[in-house]
């Protein structure tokens, strides 16, 4: 094993102990994926960061990266910038931090925390551009050590409920990170706290985005007044809406990219869903700061067709599922605009363990509303109270605790539900649980765990 | 007769934990009993419309004490319970509606006054898990509360209010007791939201709103009943995820 370049340690025992470092996580990475212990290496990364601390630092010098952070789109948006950057190399691919020489190297398992970067960088050949999707909390920390090319920075609202979140103060954090970080920052213009965070960057480009989520941003950040969302948003301070260079807009076609130079560029995705479109107009335009022309960007995400298993169809109890993940209520709200136009049956899958918060009255702030005449099955271990919000949506549904039982029962396989739970209907219109229409392509939404419970098996 | 007016207390300050399904909650119970209901979300930056049941909900510090500004100057509030308005208040607006509550930074606020409650900053840990009490006092006549508290304050019920329960498993006011009373005035440290969890409670509010003496109709509140039993086997097993360090 050749010992890795571009470390530039100033004495022979700290280049000796990142050289170490670095081979421990190859030799652990290899491991974990020989013994498909699963995909996730940030077992490795913590073991190469306890050996010596400043290996991120030296696994990113003299390489251009970009970051990728916000509440929600951030996997997503970090693939999609990666086949973006990985068309404009030539490379055609981008192998994920797999051996041997790749052109862009990215931590795609969504281990987004220092560990999986080190993680998915150990194997990643010297002039590899790196993308890196950030979690909200390490984004200040990765500005300092990364000196990142282009940072993209795309919504910020609550997530977890009962973990401290405020939301205001990553904003804050964000922006102190940001003053006179000479990258460029590409921002949701559409976002107040995102502007406010990207506000200290010397060079910004901003992109009008959408923002579906608006509760978390009434607050002004400049000076605590009231944000108002009319064409466009501001407030009476003059803290308003920056004069976007990119719009994604609907033309009678569909989305496309529109550029303040003129250009009109078709946003065509297989994955699904209007958030997913803005997520590659914000990777186009991060592209094309890193030399690869938007268009050429948008072309190379259309062979894009599911995120770490988001979006992707698996056969599931005999039906196809198409499998979504939300985490928070505005993840919710675009997911349900997702799964809107079609008719099939819907699954809503709640857990409430630590990674999900443990509470769920954030059922609460998601309209379930939108799902009123679909069949819908409530499962997962919080599905009383997923069923009680459901009843209160008017939403008429079964319940059957089991995730794949509950597919079966959307598809229409088993016309009785889990006779552990003695009702299933509404006391406002009660209707006999009988045999159903078979549908084999079914919808099932979960929460994290939900989600990747049911992805694991 | 005038449908009945269901206002959700500033949504965008003080909707942090979906406590903005207890008027959810309030006007589908009401509209299901052939009530004719109007649910209003009512925004801070207009004056706080006329109701007959106002739900206040939880929030962080900073728009906690903005909410308890506003409402004070605004007054619509405090004139409609001295109308006979009922209010639920949970968490941030439990404390807002007392005489005075401290933020994060020790500094004491004035409250509405609307409930004889005192709220203090609780040293170190905060309370976050399952919380159930059981009713106290002639004229709550419901069954165990069962809900979700989130929080760091420690609230001492004076003379003029009665707790609205003593605590089984949880935090609450902190001294053995959740929750406060008085009038058609109730404050509560339960989200999940605490209507959604405790339907009882939901119908109670809307009997007082209504003025109605008898019980109002029954909904079939089945899956209810299993949530309330889940909630409360969990709560007796997951009692060492109490507190956490905040
Ligand atoms: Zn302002």
């Amino acid at each position: 094993m050749s010992s890795p370049e571009g470390l530039g340690a100033p004495s022979p025992a700290a280049s000796w102990r990142l050289g170490l470092a670095v081979r421990a996580v190859r030799v652990i990475n290899r491991g974990v994926r020989l013994l498909r212990l699963g995909s996730g290496t940030v077992a490795g990364g913590r073991v190469g960061l306890a050996i010596a601390p400043g290996l991120l630092r030296s696994l990113l010098a003299g390489r251009t990266t970009a970051l990728v952070s916000g509440t929600n789109g951030k996997t997503t948006t970090t693939r999609l910038l990666a086949v973006a950057l990985g068309a404009g190399s030539g490379a055609g691919s981008t192998e994920v931090a797999g051996p041997g020489a790749t052109a862009v190297v990215t931590n795609a398992t969504g281990s987004n925390m220092p560990a999986g970067h080190v993680a998915a960088l150990a194997d990643a050949a010297p002039g590899a551009m790196a993308v890196l999707e950030v979690d909200e909390g390490y984004l200040p920390e990765l500005v300092a050590t990364a000196r990142p090319a282009v940072v993209v920075l795309l919504n910020l609202s609550r997530d977890q409920l009962d973990r401290t979140n405020e939301v205001r103060m990553t904003a804050n954090r964000w922006r102190a990170a940001l003053a006179g970080s000479p990258a460029t920052v590409v921002a949701n213009a559409d976002d107040p706290l995102v502007v406010w965070a990207a506000g200290g960057a010397q060079r910004c480009v901003w992109v009008a985005a959408g923002l579906r989520w608006r509760f978390d941003a009434v607050g002004c950040p400049a000076c605590e007044g009231r944000i108002r969302f009319c064409d466009g948003w501001g407030c009476d301070c003059g803290y308003r809406r920056p004069e976007p260079a990119v719009a994604v807009e609907d033309s009678g076609g569909g989305v496309v990219a529109a550029f303040a130079d003129g250009r009109r560029l078709p946003v065509e995705l297989r994955i699904p869903g209007r958030f997913n479109q803005a997520n590659a107009v914000l990777a186009a335009v991060a592209a094309e700061a890193l030399g690869v022309r938007a268009a050429v960007g948008l072309r190379a995400m259309q062979s894009v067709d599911a995120i770490a298993g988001r979006f992707a169809v698996h056969s599931i109890a005999g039906a196809q599922a198409r499998l979504l993940l939300a985490k928070n209520p505005a993840g919710w709200a675009e997911l349900l605009d997702i799964v809107g136009p079609s008719r099939q049956p819907v699954v809503v899958g709640i857990n409430a363990r630590v990674a999900d918060g443990r509470d769920p009255s954030w059922l609460w702030d998601v309209p379930f509303e939108a799902l009123r005449g679909r069949r819908v099955v409530a499962t997962g271990e919080r599905c009383l109270d997923l069923s009680v919000r459901l009843r209160y949506a008017e939403v008429d549904h079964d319940i059957v605790r089991d995730p794949r039982h509950a597919i079966a029962r959307a598809a229409g396989f088993t016309g009785v539900a889990d006779p552990s739970v003695a009702l299933n209907r509404g006391a406002d219109g009660a209707t006999d649980v009988g045999a159903v229409e078979v549908n084999a392509k079914v919808e099932f939404i979960g929460n994290y765990t939900a989600f990747h419970d049911l992805l694991g098996r | 007769m005038a449908p009945l007016r269901v206002i959700v207390v500033y949504p965008e300050l003080l909707g942090t934990y979906g406590d903005g399904g207890n008027g959810v909650v309030l006007a589908k119970r009401a509209s299901w009993r052939g009530i004719d209901t109007t649910l209003i979300e009512a925004t801070a930056d207009q004056r706080l419309p006329e109701g007959d049941l106002y739900c206040l909900g939880g929030g962080e510090d900073a728009p906690q004490t903005e909410a308890a500004e506003i409402l004070a100057s605004d007054g619509m509030l405090g004139r409609s319970v001295a109308n006979g308005a009922v209010v639920l208040a949970v968490c941030a607006g439990y404390q807002i509606i007392g005489r005075t509550f401290t933020d994060a930074h020790g500094v004491a606020h004035p409250g509405l006054g609307l409930l004889d409650v005192e709220t203090k900053r609780g040293a170190g840990r905060r309370a976050v898990g399952e919380l159930v009490a059981e009713p106290i006092g002639a004229g709550l006549d419901i069954p165990t509360l069962s809900g979700f508290e989130n929080h760091a304050g420690l609230s001492v019920v004076g003379h003029g209010a009665q707790p609205l329960g003593r605590v089984r498993v949880g935090v609450g006011n902190g001294d053995g007791t959740e929750g406060a009373w008085s009038g058609r005035v109730v404050g509560t440290y339960c989200h999940g939201p605490v209507l959604a969890r405790n339907p009882a409670l939901a119908d109670l509010l809307l009997g007082w709103a209504l003025g109605v003496d008898t019980p109002l109709a029954p909904l079939g509140d089945h899956r209810e009943e299993l949530l309330r039993a889940e909630r409360l086997r969990a709560a007796s097993r997951f009692r060492s995820w109490r507190f956490r360090s905040h």
